[in-house]
């Protein structure tokens, strides 16, 4: 029992990628278990340690959590990236919320169709031209501040960075409108716990492939 | 500035409901200002206040001199204002990831008048499926497992509000859901009755009846869907 948080999912980002992201932007050394076959899974369910009988699963501080967000929220909340009182937390819930709402768009694009692969490309390029990047943008401009909220770093600010370099994964130039978002995306990546976890070798996990695809299908399959 | 909350929503359940629900119980008054055309969904989004609308999305709630947007940011606001968010970091993950099955089971439900037609019995039955085998029994353990009137830390919190919600909202699909789960229907019994929520259960509340397709015509014609 070493203590360090335990990750159960598959081998790649999926749901877990933001549970990667913050545990290691709050410098939390994490162990990780990656389901490979569908009798992996179906084990976790009859052992009844998946309470919905899904993933994620984070083991952490003797509880099996599940749900992505109430695991985030936790770990947030734990390591003082959820800012000082109950409307710093406001604003970093209703950034991260916006910010999900986009990066579900790229959790779904690999299981759609090819040929609505080129249309969902444009959608995700619309919304955060004009419907995210523009928030943060204008919060950036308007406080003149290095982090999203309160002076301080948080979990808003790790939730974007993931984003933005999400979506430049499938949109090189979708940052070129924006540029206090080019500096944010630069000072972010250069804070060290970041920095590493950019590096070669960290665990975080590359963009979802065909073999990713077929695993999740084969795995979750009803 | 103290006011009162003001909601921003169509005059149906959808994404609000869960917020007229929390609220309610927690015993405040509100208003409601209800976007009737798509008219008026554009004066939120592009009125003289142009940021009313962090991301041109309703919910939105005028609350303590913010306009919150984002269903859950607003329910977690509103639960931890009025200390229904457990007493410290670990209550509230329960809270956090009981909420979060009830919102899943919720959000099915919302859905189902917005599939095609010939998709609605099936999608229906996944609906008591999962309620019967995937969400039910887990809130029915935990009732079993401490013995206590609600799910969290033996005080009233989110998760049990949400939870009534959900257990009602199954019941209207399947008024028999839960026959099988006799700690839920204790609980169902014993949260309906207390004041602020018997309150908001009796007509002439601001609790909104089940979606019908005039509802629904409406809504897909003020958000193009």
């Amino acid at each position: 029992m070493s203590g360090k948080p335990k990750l159960t999912y598959l081998n790649g980002r999926g749901r877990m990628e933001p549970v990667r992201w913050l545990l290691a932007a709050a410098g939390v050394e994490f162990e990780e278990i990656f389901l490979e076959t569908r009798q992996q899974y179906e084990k976790l369910i009859k052992d009844g340690v998946l309470m919905f009988q899904q993933v994620p699963l984070v083991e952490i501080d003797g509880m099996k959590m599940v749900q992505t967000r109430a695991i985030l929220s936790y770990i947030a909340g734990k390591y003082n990236l959820y800012g000082k009182d109950l409307k710093e937390r406001a604003l970093i819930d209703m950034y991260v919320e916006g910010i999900t709402d986009l990066m579900q768009m790229i959790l779904m694009f690999p299981f759609s169709p090819p040929d609505a692969k080129e249309k969902n490309i444009d959608s995700i390029k619309e919304r955060a031209t004009n419907r995210y990047f523009p928030v943060f943008e204008k919060v950036l401009k308007q406080h003149g501040q290095d982090f999203l909220v309160g002076n301080k770093f948080s979990w808003a600010d790790v939730q974007l960075i993931e984003a933005i370099l999400a979506v430049e994964e499938k949109i090189p130039s979708v940052l070129s409108g924006f540029p206090q978002l080019q500096a944010f995306k630069t000072r972010i990546s250069n804070m060290p716990t970041i920095k590493k976890f950019l590096q070669p070798g960290s665990p975080r996990k590359p963009p979802p492939d065909e073999i990713y695809v077929e695993t999740v299908l084969k795995i979750f399959k009803k | 500035m103290a006011g009162k909350p003001k909601l921003h929503y169509t005059k149906g359940r959808g994404k609000m409901e869960s917020i007229r629900w929390l609220l309610a119980a927690a015993g405040v008054e509100f208003e409601e200002e209800f976007i009737e055309t798509k008219e008026d969904l554009e004066k939120l989004r592009n009125g003289e206040s142009a940021n009313f609308l962090m991301f041109q999305q309703v919910p939105m709630v005028e609350i303590d001199g913010m306009k919150m947007v984002q269903t859950r940011a607003i329910l977690s606001y509103i639960a931890a204002k009025y200390n229904l968010y457990g007493k410290d970091l670990k209550e509230r993950a329960w809270i956090d990831m009981y909420v979060e099955g009830t919102t899943d089971l919720m959000g099915m439900i919302m859905y189902l008048p917005l599939q095609p037609a010939d998709t609605k019995e099936k999608n229906l039955a996944l609906i008591i499926e999962r309620a019967t085998n995937r969400y039910f029994p887990v809130y029915e353990k935990a009732l079993k497992d401490h013995g206590h009137d609600y799910l969290v830390g033996n005080k009233l919190s989110w998760a049990d509000i949400h939870l009534l919600e959900a257990i009602l909202m199954v019941e209207e699909c399947k008024p028999d859901i839960l026959s099988v789960f006799p700690l839920l229907q204790a609980f169902k019994g014993r949260t309906s009755n207390i004041p602020t929520i018997k309150k908001f259960l009796q007509p002439g509340s601001q609790r909104k009846p089940p979606a019908d397709e005039k509802y629904i015509a409406g809504v897909r014609k003020i958000f193009n869907i």
